[in-house]
């Protein structure tokens, strides 16, 4: 007979009421790795279209989103001339409508770019992608609901492109773009000789700072960050990743509230045994440690809940077929210790009020309570 | 002979000073006495023996139980834990626990040594006659068992004083003898002083001495 014996008998005889405090904490726990994971898997993929074969990007200082960035495309003839930059790449990012298609992502590229080397051709091929040429690379999704094929054309923005190939790429946002090469692009949205990023891979037995060195003295609007930096730095990704805590937050809230409803029905619905509790002995501390006891192991029951709901809801997502590449779930070891440590403070701040109010009953008037 | 229990001018309001139940109270119990507290409902018997235990503060005058004064906290459970028993007119015994879990109680509550608590356990048991029934639980017990299972528990720490409020009064004729039997013989068999608070004369009659207890004050004793 134990502390914990005591705390386990007294959630099993309530089941039902330790089901639903339990439940509040899971549903805190689950919508935040959820939203946590999805928007993590967003952050993730995002970063990827940058990272092509690149260990740094180049983009204008101070803008709060890529697609308002604005670069010197002759930055990229300065950069491959220095002897610390193996390659560089201009990437031009818009948004095009289509038919029906209000929004679809359009990468301005060149036909060097590594991308289309990744991805897996299934029309067309890299030969008809040229940087003179007006000819499209649709991604696989993308090519489904512009319902378009290789050798066909496609009504994008303001003009009509011949389509060069389809690709699968692994990327939920590329396998659903458009790729264009990038002075059609430019021309395309009047950005003549700009683009919006310049990705930057290192030449061997150079650091990153040499580039960043570089940038400071020939071009000062300019910033070029590790790519592990940009995404620490890059407002729009803060902005995703606070949301989603902030979001998770709110529900373990609530979830919080429900830990404290429960306990103190539990305190109200035992206050007698509380009472015995303390003519057995039982300190003032004793009382608490039980009610905290029992916070924590129905917030212990609802962490692996949520963690169990949030995966089984990701992993159903990311195999709907509309969903692939677009929901790429990242739950990891700081997400699942993140939601550990707050369901633990919830399940705290839940059972203060409880665990104080048991530990301050006076068991003569408890023992008289009707 | 050593004075067990000291009640020196002891006064207990409730109500913020409205309602007086204790008025002047002083007496004493030697060590190993049996005492009855006897009286009417509502002239302080329970009262008395709840500032006794500590679970009732006093508003002014002197208790000691077993040489400490109960004032403090810590002083108070150290008391429940080592030196006081208490048995209610109702077992309290928790429902969802079986008999011997509950009587375990006591040793959560001062962390004693579980074999130490299962050899007293079962020594309780076989003397109050319940030890077939430890393993069962509380709800599937009758009324002289459960109360016999609050004698257990009021006993495993091997308090010097017992204090029992009513301890047969819920209880059938038949079996409030038993259990008074009982609680005489497991008391006096062990040398340990006992206070209880009854309005049955008949039973307050069998005890060493009778003190009798009219709105809040002592009245008179019988030896």
């Amino acid at each position: 007979m134990s502390l914990w014996h005591m705390i386990f008998t007294n959630l099993r005889r309530h089941r039902v009421r330790t089901a639903i405090g339990a439940t509040g904490i899971a549903l805190g726990v689950a919508t935040m790795l959820s939203v946590v994971g999805l928007l993590g898997g967003a952050v993730k993929m995002f970063e990827r279209i940058l990272r092509s074969d690149s260990e740094m990007v180049v983009f204008e200082k101070n803008v709060s989103d890529l697609f308002f960035s604005n670069v010197p495309v002759e930055v990229v003839e300065e950069l491959e001339s220095q002897p610390f930059v193996k390659e560089a790449q201009p990437v031009l990012f818009t948004i095009i409508t289509a038919p029906d298609r209000p929004v679809v992502t359009c990468f301005g590229i060149r036909a060097s770019d590594g991308r289309l080397k990744k991805g897996e051709w299934l029309q067309g091929g890299a030969a008809q992608f040229q940087d003179d040429g007006e000819g499209v690379v649709l991604g696989e999704r993308a090519a489904e609901f512009l319902n378009a094929r290789a050798g066909g054309k496609i009504e994008l923005g303001q003009g009509t492109y011949p389509v060069a190939g389809v690709i699968r790429m692994e990327n939920g946002f590329e396998n659903g773009g458009v790729f264009m090469p990038l002075l059609a692009c430019q021309k395309a949205f009047h950005n003549e000789a700009v683009c919006s990023v310049i990705t930057v891979a290192l030449a061997d037995g150079h650091e990153s700072s040499e580039v960043k060195e570089w940038m400071g003295k020939t071009h000062e609007r300019l910033t070029a960050l590790e790519n592990e930096e940009f995404s620490r730095s890059y407002s729009q990704f803060k902005i995703m990743k606070t949301t989603a805590w902030v979001v998770g937050g709110c529900a373990f809230l609530l979830g919080g509230l429900s830990v404290t409803n429960t306990m103190i029905l539990s305190v109200f619905g035992r206050i007698k045994e509380l009472a015995i509790a303390r003519v057995c002995g039982f300190s003032r501390g004793q009382v608490a440690r039980m009610i905290f006891g029992e916070s924590l192991l129905v917030s212990a029951l609802g962490t692996v809940a949520g963690w169990g709901l949030s995966s089984g809801g990701l992993f159903v997502l990311s195999r709907i077929p509309q969903l692939q590449g677009y929901v790429e779930p990242r739950i990891g070891w700081q997400e699942v210790a993140g939601a550990m440590t707050l369901a633990a403070l919830t399940a705290f701040a839940g059972a203060l009020y409880p665990a104080w109010y048991a530990a301050n009953l006076k068991p003569a008037e408890a023992l008289r309570f009707e | 002979m050593n004075k067990q229990v000291l009640v020196e001018d002891v006064w207990k309001s409730f109500d913020r000073g409205r309602i007086e139940v204790l008025k002047g109270v002083t007496f004493t119990v030697p060590k190993g006495e049996i005492v009855a507290l006897c009286g009417t409902s509502g002239c302080g018997k329970s009262t008395l023996l709840n500032v006794i235990s500590g679970l009732e503060e006093v508003d002014r005058g002197k208790i000691r139980v077993a040489g400490f004064d109960v004032v403090e906290e810590s002083t108070r459970i150290d008391l429940l834990r080592h030196h006081i028993g208490y048995v209610f007119q109702f077992h309290h015994l928790m429902p969802d626990l079986t008999l011997a879990e509950n009587c375990l109680v006591p040793l959560i509550a001062t962390g004693g040594q579980r074999a130490d608590g299962l050899a007293r356990l079962h020594e309780l048991a076989t003397a109050t006659g319940v030890e077939h029934r430890l393993g069962q639980r509380v709800r599937e017990l009758s009324g002289g068992e459960r109360q016999r299972g609050a004698l257990v528990r009021s006993l495993m720490n091997d308090p010097e004083l017992l204090l029992c409020d009513e301890p047969t009064g819920a209880l059938d004729e038949k079996n409030r003898a038993k259990v008074f039997d009982l609680l005489l013989d497991l008391v006096r068999a062990r040398g340990r002083t006992l206070v209880l608070a009854t309005h049955d004369l008949e039973l307050a009659l069998r005890c060493d001495r009778t003190v009798k207890m009219r709105d809040g004050r002592i009245e008179g004793e019988v030896r």
